[in-house]
């Protein structure tokens, strides 16, 4: 079951274009991996389908990107959008706010007032995030007082607060340590039950650990998509085999 | 396309209304005053002498002119070196240091009346100088001292390490360094803050009625330092509060207006050259 | 021979930053000693609370505050106008404004700020004077003139401070917010201002500061009364005001007490300014 779909993309800022005629379909409830060398163009696609990029000035695109068959450069509302597709940063970015603020900040954005109802997305999302038991206790304080593993579980309770199907995560673990890295990996196994992920990791090892499917880019092209385990022992493109046996970086 | 809910909607309006007040509000200042001052705008303004025929400006804008000058004779050397002291020469978690950014900031948070007040009682009353040209010229310095300290500073600093890496390495001195090529390297940036200053006083008024005086004559004699001297502001809060000379009155605020405009593109055009001087 | 005179030169320099310490404990100095005693011999409470100035009577009173009422109430009005239209006048330069347009705007709020508060003054005698008096009778100065034209006065100052402490807030922040589904106008408010808060408070009390040493422009269409404020349609004098007006036919007692209120605004200023700087550091600014 098809997701995502994305179709001829083709994507410029100003005259540089950065992606090449991208098509790709990602599946309902697995993990997909981007990976490729630095400046690829895997970030880059990845704010493609929550549109960020527009966020850019003089960016462009042609091709299309549906989400449930619904094309998301269309007619549609992009606040709405957004509630549908969750994004995880690279570097944790609570709001300088209370834990629990933090949490209620989706919900509360998208019209829920209920202190009865907030307090329950909270305590829901903080469980699926797995830091419910270490700041249950702490849900007033400010979430910059956690630590890094933390802030970012955190951030992911703040995503899933909204009730997204789909969740985007750019290099999730890059800013942490390697404790943290792995309990968020697990986490993050974890999730595929209910959500879709889209994951853009630097980290082969980690492509290889958690996703079903892994998309290679170089250069601003997709160069190979295929089941995880098959692209990375049997890989059908040189640059592929390449890249995964460290050839360049 | 985003549907936007009811409170994006009035978040935006509120931030685009208030904009709207504030520079419309600028505009109609500059406007109105142009508008009712600049044809009132005669010869007879600019005549030499003053009378209460012609009420005109001269005197006191030369007198401006003058004050600017000796004030600006007081406080860029005294001004310029104490900034170069604290970011060329002092140590950097200095205890001295700290305590002079206090009390420069303290100096620069200091409404004009308390300047005033203070040059009446030191400069007029205690040095014995009297309502006088010298009076208000050493209140103003001390007044625009801060601004030119903290502009200093921040041109020095803006200086790349590279140049003083260089001159040190040719084995030339702290001080040759500083004066042949850090302070040239930080002109743009202190004239900028120099043509604030001038700004500053220019627009000065509370701090001068007591110190330099009202009196509309240009001060001449050997003695000239000591006679009271009146300012352009001085000048116009005088035609004002008299309510006799409206039409004067208009094109003498106008004439500040141009001044101060002026004033000002020169030291954005000079800001500017220093940002394009070091590739920033 | 050299390092003798690189060390003259480094006490020059040393000497001219020394100044500005120098001249602080000067003011300091002539002011509390010009000023304090006057409070003695007037008294404590009749000084501070005394309702009544009146120099010339006999027995002389010297109670300030009405003048401080006076201060107290126009800075209020001018900070509750210019306040809210200047940070919502910053969010608007800070992350409304395009390009284009910013380049002329940001030179406009300069020029703002460097107009001679004389300038203001005659403004608002043509202007706003008139305007008060047509809609709300009386001879229009008051404290709403002032509180109108002091407002329009002092949001340069809060602009400026507040587009700076908004434009410091990391776009990470934006960003997650965005990607909430939050639109960019509860982005800016929600997630970006609080993070702006210790800045914004700064430029707000930076103006407050302003609006209190305000004395021109006030003496021009506050009226100038020396008494109990009366209603917002009429007119008062301010702390500063007050000391203008006098100075120049003050003596003796009289005079000493226009000091002594000078030391009053002098420390008021002085609180102001050092709970800015306190703001200012809590903000990383």
């Amino acid at each position: 079951m098809s997701k995502i779909v994305i179709d001829k993309l083709n994507l410029f800022y100003g005259k540089f274009q950065a992606l090449y005629n991208i098509s790709m379909n990602i599946r309902e409830n697995e993990i997909t991996a981007l990976i490729g060398p630095s400046g690829c163009g895997k970030s880059t696609l990845l704010k493609t389908i929550n549109r960020m990029n527009d966020l850019v000035p003089d960016c462009s695109i042609s091709g299309r990107v549906l989400l449930d068959d619904e094309d998301i450069y269309g007619d549609i509302d992009v606040n709405q959008l957004r509630k549908r597709i969750g994004m995880v940063f690279q570097k944790p970015n609570p709001f300088p706010m209370s834990i629990y603020d933090n949490i209620a900040y989706g919900p509360r954005t998208h019209g829920i007032k209920s202190k009865v109802i907030l307090d329950e997305i909270v305590e829901n999302s903080l469980r699926k995030a797995a830091v419910w038991e270490e700041v249950r206790d702490r849900l007033k304080k400010s979430a910059l007082s956690l630590s890094g593993g933390q802030q970012q579980r955190i951030c992911i309770a703040r995503a899933l607060a909204v009730n997204p199907e789909v969740l985007l995560m750019d290099e999730p673990t890059s800013a942490l340590d390697p404790v943290s890295t792995s309990k968020i990996e697990d986490l993050i196994l974890d999730l595929k039950k209910n959500y879709t992920i889209v994951i853009v990791t630097h980290n082969m090892q980690q492509a290889l650990r958690i996703s079903d499917r892994t998309a290679f880019f170089l250069n601003g092209r997709l160069i190979e998509y295929d089941e995880t385990e098959k692209l990375f022992s049997m890989p059908k493109d040189k640059r592929t085999e390449d890249y995964i046996t460290g050839r360049f970086g | 396309m985003s549907r936007k809910d009811y409170l994006s909607v009035l978040l935006s309006l509120l931030v685009k209304v208030s904009a709207c007040i504030t520079f419309s509000v600028l505009f109609f200042i500059v406007g109105f005053i142009f508008y009712k001052g600049i044809p009132h705008i005669s010869a007879d303004l600019f005549a030499w002498e003053y009378n209460s025929d012609n009420v005109s400006l001269t005197p006191a804008l030369i007198n401006t002119l003058l004050m600017v000058f000796l004030a600006l004779m007081l406080s860029v050397p005294v001004g310029v070196s104490a900034a170069v002291y604290l970011t060329e020469y002092a140590k950097k978690r200095s205890r001295l240091v700290e305590i002079i950014r206090i009390t420069t900031e303290t100096l620069s948070g200091i409404p004009s009346i308390v300047y005033g007040l203070f040059g009446f009682l030191f400069f007029v009353t205690v040095l014995k100088w009297g309502i006088s040209l010298i009076s208000g010229v050493f209140t103003v310095s001390i007044m625009v001292l801060p601004l030119i300290m903290r502009t200093t500073e921040e041109a020095l600093k803006a200086v790349p390490e590279l140049y003083r890496e260089g001159s040190y390495g040719l084995g030339a001195g702290k001080f040759r360094t500083v004066f042949s090529i850090i302070i040239p390297a930080a002109f743009p940036g202190i004239l900028s803050g120099i043509i604030l200053a001038v700004g500053r006083i220019v627009g000065e008024t509370a701090a001068l009625i007591y110190t330099s005086g009202t009196v509309a004559e240009i001060p001449s004699g050997k003695d000239f330092l000591f006679d009271s001297a009146r300012t352009l502001s001085l000048h116009m809060y005088t035609l004002s509060s008299e309510g006799l000379y409206t039409n004067q009155a208009y094109a003498t605020a106008a004439v500040l207006l141009v001044i101060v405009l002026l004033i000002n593109r020169l030291s954005e055009k000079l800001a500017k050259r220093i940002m394009k001087g070091n590739g920033k | 021979m050299k390092k003798y005179k690189e060390k003259i030169f480094e006490t020059v320099f040393l000497l001219a930053a020394c100044i500005s310490i120098i001249c602080v404990m000067l003011i300091c100095f002539f002011l509390f000693i010009n000023g304090l005693p006057a409070i003695g011999k007037i008294g404590l409470k009749e000084f501070f609370t005394g309702t009544q100035w009146k120099p010339g009577d006999t027995p002389p009173l010297f109670g300030i505050f009405p003048m401080i009422l006076g201060s107290i109430l126009v800075t209020a009005g001018a900070v509750s106008i210019g306040a809210p239209v200047g940070v919502f006048a910053a969010v608007f330069l800070a992350k409304f404004c395009p390009e284009k347009i910013l380049k002329w705007l940001k030179p406009a709020v300069d020029l703002l700020a460097g107009i001679p508060s004389v300038v203001y003054g005659f403004f608002g005698i043509v202007t706003i004077v008139p305007a008060v008096r047509n809609v709300f009778g009386g001879n229009g100065y008051s404290i709403l003139t002032a509180s109108i034209l002091l407002g329009i006065m002092i949001l340069p100052t809060v602009i400026s401070v507040c587009t700076e402490a908004i434009k410091a807030v990391p776009e990470s922040y934006y960003h997650g917010s965005l990607a909430l589904g939050a639109s960019h106008e509860r982005s800016i408010f929600f997630a970006v201002l609080p993070a702006a808060k210790s800045g914004i408070l700064a430029s707000v009390i930076l103006g407050t500061g302003r609006a209190v040493g305000e004395t021109m422009a006030v003496i021009m269409v506050s009226g100038n009364q020396p008494r109990m404020p009366q209603g917002i349609v009429k007119g008062i004098r301010t702390l500063t005001a007050n000391i203008v007006i006098e100075m120049g036919y003050a003596a003796d007692l009289h005079r000493e007490a226009l000091f002594a209120s000078g030391v009053v605004l002098f420390m008021f200023i002085l609180v102001i300014n050092l709970l800015f700087l306190l703001l200012k550091r809590r903000a990383g600014l």
